[in-house]
């Protein structure tokens, strides 16, 4: 059984006087225990949306998430059902995400404390994420970027968590550090026996530790698959496109094939296949009827 | 690869043994660059190692109280040796910049005709009329769709992608001899960024531009730029051809920053176990590579 699955998943953000907008329109997603799965998409397709509605701080408008076996209910102002202390999350600014007016090894305990652990101490937390434990004294301002990153998975740790969310916990990073952090995260989560789903736009570093790919485009997911697989044999032309934008440090002097037309509106978006609009080898049923089937929603790869 | 490849053109730009500090950090120990025209010239390196700092001297635009050292050379006159008058009448007019967020660099209560005609009228004298032509022709430049409605929109109206490109045609209104984009891809998205590149490289193909592409993206630096410097700790480590210093660095540094992106080739995630940060001392800016002080 699956540790995390989200099925058929909406989201809207409702802002007074204007329509709302579907962040999430109906997205399926799975993450088993041990099991790390990328979830990539441009800016703007709710990727992010999705994390925060699966650890229940945004409501679900329809559709259902599960975390081991029971529902996720939204995060209100009582203490947070026992059972989903066991979803933790990083989140993508760790400039924004710790206090910065409380030692940094206090933070981490708070989240031993939730798991109601004794034994671990923040300083052996720090250690494992490869800091030194007598930096549990000192307050965030003290480290760099990359070091707060380490705390703030030190801290989603600390609470043994059984599924950890990374919303784009590298994007902040310098890109010598992205790679490390998300290894670390990678093999913390694994370690530990615990599902990861990280997000991120950055391909090339959802490649290097996930198991499974999820490409979002707008509010859907269109296409699923092990990340070699999608790597070697894209099959969505979304995907096509997104791999083919990411330049290669080869010092040849490539330039990166670019996909043209922007995002659409996801408060207005176009009928039929989401994509189609900016697809290059888009047919007249793609104008028309949705693609509403996996792992590859798209009328050249219909199911079988 | 373009005819201008080859050719051995006089610099442009060249910076020489520039120093800057501020109060008594030194952020530049001596930074030595030649920007030539037609070519673009990367400049890479981690936050902190001084390679925005770099741009922002040649434009004049450093923080107050810094006190800057060394030679900047434009056609031979030496822009830090210039006066605050004389340096008003260079920048925008011969040096030009693109800076990292598209979304604060603009004004966002102007209409980004009148951001475009500003300087146009100022630095080139031009009329109103004259002006507006030519910005909606500069717009049409950098591929904005439909370029004579565009003009009386607010940058809120564009996408990010469309911010940047309207960031680009505003650097290059006043017809540039040098133009510095510090990080003018990083806050996009990876298929916008494409688009955003291949402008940058036509317009330095086309407009013979010299550029300096500030960037921490390695790949961002082999798609576009022919020659690449990487920086550390306000000194440039290692300065030569794209082919050759991505791919065959010299400098340990180089070969560092190479090794720690994730790519073809490199060792699968669950053999390659995390034992970084354990050996970065305390106190230390760094994650991935080791620093001297900081």
């Amino acid at each position: 059984m699956s540790l995390l699955t989200v099925e058929d998943l909406v989201v809207d953000h409702r802002t007074p006087g204007r329509p709302a907008v579907r962040a999430v329109a109906g997205a399926s997603l799975s993450v088993a225990a041990g099991e790390v799965v990328g979830l990539v998409g441009e800016s703007g397709c709710g990727k992010s949306t999705l994390a925060r509605a699966v650890c229940g701080l945004v409501p679900a408008g329809g559709g259902t998430v599960s975390f081991e076996g029971g529902p996720v209910t939204p995060l209100g102002l009582r203490r947070r059902d026992r059972a989903l202390t066991k979803i933790q999350m990083v989140f993508q600014d760790p400039y924004a995400s710790l206090n910065p007016r409380r030692r940094v090894g206090a933070q981490i305990a708070d989240g031993l404390a939730t798991a109601g652990d004794r034994e671990t101490t923040a300083g052996g937390m720090l250690e494992r994420v490869g800091l030194p434990a007598r930096m549990a004294e000192r307050y965030p301002h003290e480290f760099s970027g990359g070091q707060r990153q380490r705390i703030a998975i030190a801290r989603a740790l600390a609470a043994r968590p059984s599924l950890l969310i990374g919303d784009e916990p590298i994007s902040a990073l310098d890109a010598s550090a992205q790679a490390q952090v998300a290894t670390l995260m990678r093999n913390l989560a694994v370690e530990s026996g615990a599902g990861l789903l990280f997000i991120s736009h950055d391909l090339s570093v959802v490649r290097l530790i996930a198991d499974r790919i999820a490409v979002m485009y707008l509010g859907k997911i269109v296409e699923t698959g092990p990340t070699a697989e999608i790597w070697a044999d894209p099959r969505h032309p979304y995907t096509q496109a997104l791999l083919r934008a990411i330049p290669e440090p080869d010092g040849l002097g490539r330039l990166p094939e670019e996909l043209p037309g922007d995002v659409p509106d996801p408060a207005d978006p176009p009928p039929g296949c989401r994509f189609h609009p900016r697809c290059p080898v888009a047919m007249d049923v793609c104008a028309e009827k949705e693609p509403a089937f996996g792992p590859v929603s798209c009328w050249l790869h219909p199911p079988a | 690869m373009t005819a201008n490849d080859q050719r051995d053109a006089a610099p442009v730009l060249s910076v020489e043994g520039l120093t800057v500090s501020i109060g008594e950090h030194e952020i530049l120990r001596g930074v030595d660059l030649v920007l030539t025209p037609g070519r673009v010239h990367g400049l890479a390196g981690e936050s902190g190692s001084g390679k925005t700092m770099t741009g922002l001297a040649a434009l004049g635009l450093l923080p107050h109280g810094a006190r800057a050292g060394g030679r900047i050379l434009l056609d031979g006159r030496d822009l830090l040796a210039l006066s605050q008058r004389d340096l008003n009448a260079i920048r925008g007019r011969e040096i030009a910049m693109v800076f990292q967020d598209p979304a604060t660099s603009l004004h966002p209560m102007l209409t980004i005709g009148r951001q475009l005609t500003e300087h146009m009228r100022h630095h080139l004298r031009l009329g109103k009329a004259e002006a507006r032509a030519r910005a909606i022709g500069l717009l049409g430049q950098v591929r904005i769709p439909g370029p004579a409605a565009a003009i009386d929109r607010y940058p809120h109206q564009f996408s990010g992608g469309m911010r940047q490109r309207i960031a680009i045609a505003i650097a290059l209104a006043c017809g540039p001899k040098v133009l510095i984009a510090d990080e003018p891809t990083t806050a996009l998205d990876v298929t916008v960024q494409a688009g955003v590149l291949r402008l940058l490289r036509s317009l330095c193909d086309d407009l013979g531009l010299a550029v300096l592409l500030v960037t921490h993206d390695l790949g961002v630096m082999s798609a576009v730029a022919d020659e690449v410097s990487v920086m550390r700790e306000g000194l440039v480590l290692e300065t030569g051809p794209r082919g050759r210093v991505l791919r065959e660095p010299e400098h340990p540094y180089t070969r560092a920053l190479l090794d720690a992106l994730p790519r073809e080739g490199s060792a699968t995630p669950t053999d390659a176990p995390p034992k970084d940060g354990s050996d970065a001392l305390p106190g230390e800016g760094s994650d991935a590579l080791p620093r001297e002080g900081s």
